[in-house]
């Protein structure tokens, strides 16, 4: 047996998550290697939904009673877990449904604010569509110009033009990790540059946050966006991590209910940070059970969730190689250092959906399509690909397994 | 599932029948499944009594779908439109239907839909939703 099988410390973790103690319709393990759209929940997270909805559900901020205080406080105290969690300070964490949602809030109240024709919006060639979209929307509606940090073919940053590209930028905006490919991308660098060159930075949070430590204050981005639900937490509830002073400045987003002071029939003034941002009832039973899943990881410790992951995507680099002879494409950076949680590859003549639908009939789930990138997929000349990723509960025997499926495939169209 | 891929479906796959363009198109449509990126578009040729007399499919995507239209290809010739803007989903399912999951199904239906949106010259509904 291998080192990472033999881990009891993994073999806890795979206790608690009551999904993958549950086999398939066919009686198979399940073997989940989709944690990168959206990632197993722990018991506690799930206890923690059921308990609030059966012992305390109530609106905040403004009920007196007992319920509601209660609701209250652990809303307000689920923002105080998470900010420690990431290293920011509790006002500067919006709730939002998702990471979609928070950049879109960046776009909107930020964007219209502060981009006007002339200036330039800097992206990368990688990035989701949630990451994009909202940046074309924002270049066409005020005028601004929409460029491009480029990647080489195995989707890896190309800085060589990195200060032609800053030129006249107002925000360079990129994902931490890459869900397609797995790329990490050079922070380190961008982020001093963009700010020398007067850029504020949106990091898309989203791959990076689950999966290895995030410190928001020395990552130095202005805005940071990130989604729970790929992280232990339940869906429906994100985060938007935005420098204060930047917060403070904006206009916004959207208005009505708990993001006001005062209210006249005429005119409004509005809360303070972070109930501005906060319209209408929010998603408390999620938050309290998001901060659950951060105290989770917590315990676990992320420097651990990143070592176990790159330790995955090696192995799985490895054990894939072999099948390289027989017609498997393995896309992305081949180096275990500089991949997060994802590999990307193509089998033959297979195409990744009949890939997928014959290693789901093995209980393996991988994703299979564009994975939310289709100027990616169309700039390297891949229809499409299958994608498994990696997350805290995997082993080394769901990657032999993914292995012995691809075979399987082989078998069954005949290569 | 995999019973799906069987020997007369990879063959449809690999060696695509009527696949290509036409060099006169009475009738045409093109559509693709968002989900999978699949992509397909069907081209007519009409005789004098407005019957199917040539068609030509051209695409990318997963076996399913690409087989399925290429095997719904040899079974319109010499059809009407309206007999196209009519035919069921079984037209497919009696030439692909095993073990399909839900979320394929769009896929086997692809080919179908971008066919009666040629019959009809209008964006057709997907053949499982009506
Ligand atoms: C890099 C990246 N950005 C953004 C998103 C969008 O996340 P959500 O759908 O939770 O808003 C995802 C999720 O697939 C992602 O992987």
């Amino acid at each position: 047996m291998s080192v990472l099988t033999a881990d009891a410390k993994v073999r806890r973790i795979i206790a608690d998550f009551p999904i993958l103690q549950r086999p398939t319709s066919r009686g198979k393990r399940l073997v989940y290697l989709d944690s990168a759209a959206t990632s197993q929940k722990p018991q506690v997270v799930i206890d923690s939904l059921v308990e609030y909805y059966s012992q305390y559900n109530a609106n905040i901020h403004r009920g007196v009673y007992e319920i509601a205080e209660r609701a209250t406080a652990a809303f307000e105290k689920a923002r105080e877990t998470v900010a420690a969690f990431f290293n920011a300070q509790t006002q500067e964490i919006i709730w939002t449904r998702n990471t979609t949602e928070a950049i879109n809030l960046v776009s909107h109240s930020w964007g219209q604010q502060n981009v006007r024709r002339g200036d330039a919006i800097l992206v990368t060639q990688l990035e989701h569509h949630s990451n994009l979209v909202p940046w074309q929307v924002l270049a066409e509606t005020t005028g601004a110009e929409l460029r491009f940090i480029p990647v080489d073919d195995r989707g890896v940053h190309v800085l060589d033009n990195i200060d032609a590209l800053l030129d006249g930028c107002k925000l360079v905006a990129l994902s931490q990790v890459s869900n397609s490919l797995g790329t990490i991308a050079p922070l380190d660098t961008i982020i001093p540059r963009a700010h020398a060159a007067g850029a504020l930075v949106m990091v898309d949070g989203a791959q990076a946050a689950p999966n290895m430590p995030v410190d928001l204050k020395a990552l130095d981005a202005d805005f940071y966006a990130l989604s729970a639900h790929k992280m232990c937490g339940p869906t429906g509830i994100g985060v938007l991590y935005g420098k204060r002073e930047l917060l403070e400045a904006m206009p916004p987003f959207l208005t009505g209910g708990d993001m006001i002071r005062k209210v006249e029939y005429a005119k409004s003034t509005y809360n303070d940070l972070p109930w501005k941002f906060e319209a209408g009832t929010s998603n408390v039973a999620d938050a309290i059970a998001f901060a659950v899943a951060v105290e989770y990881l917590n315990g676990i410790g992320m420097e651990w969730v990143r070592e176990h992951e790159r330790q995955l995507v090696g192995y799985a680099l490895d054990r894939l190689q072999t099948l390289e002879e027989r017609g498997l494409s393995i896309y992305g950076p081949r180096d275990p250092d500089r991949i997060g949680d994802v590999i990307s590859f193509n089998f033959g003549d297979v195409h990744s959906h009949d890939l997928a639908s014959i290693l789901d009939t093995e209980g393996i789930c991988v994703r299979a399509g564009h994975h939310c990138t289709m100027p990616l997929m169309e700039k390297m000349g891949w229809p499409a690909t299958a994608r498994a990723s990696f997350y805290i509960y995997n082993t080394e025997e769901d990657i032999d397994a993914l292995v012995t499926g691809i075979e399987k495939a082989a078998r069954v169209f005949k290569i | 599932m995999d019973d799906f891929y069987r020997d007369y479906i990879l063959d449809h796959y690999r060696n695509p029948r009527n696949f290509g363009k036409l060099d006169r198109v009475d009738a045409s449509a093109e559509d693709l499944n968002p989900l999978c990126g699949d992509q397909i578009r069907m081209e007519l040729k009409l005789n004098n009594r407005g019957q199917v007399e040539d068609v030509k499919f051209s695409g990318k995507g997963c076996a399913i779908s690409q087989a399925s239209a290429s095997m719904l290809t040899e079974s319109i010739k010499g059809k009407s439109l309206s007999e196209i803007a009519k035919l069921p989903k079984e037209a497919v399912l009696e030439n692909v239907g095993i073990g399909i999951s839900p979320t394929r199904m769009k896929c086997a239906m692809l080919g179908l839909k971008v066919l009666k949106s040629a019959a009809i010259g209008e964006l057709a509904a997907w053949p499982d939703e009506n």
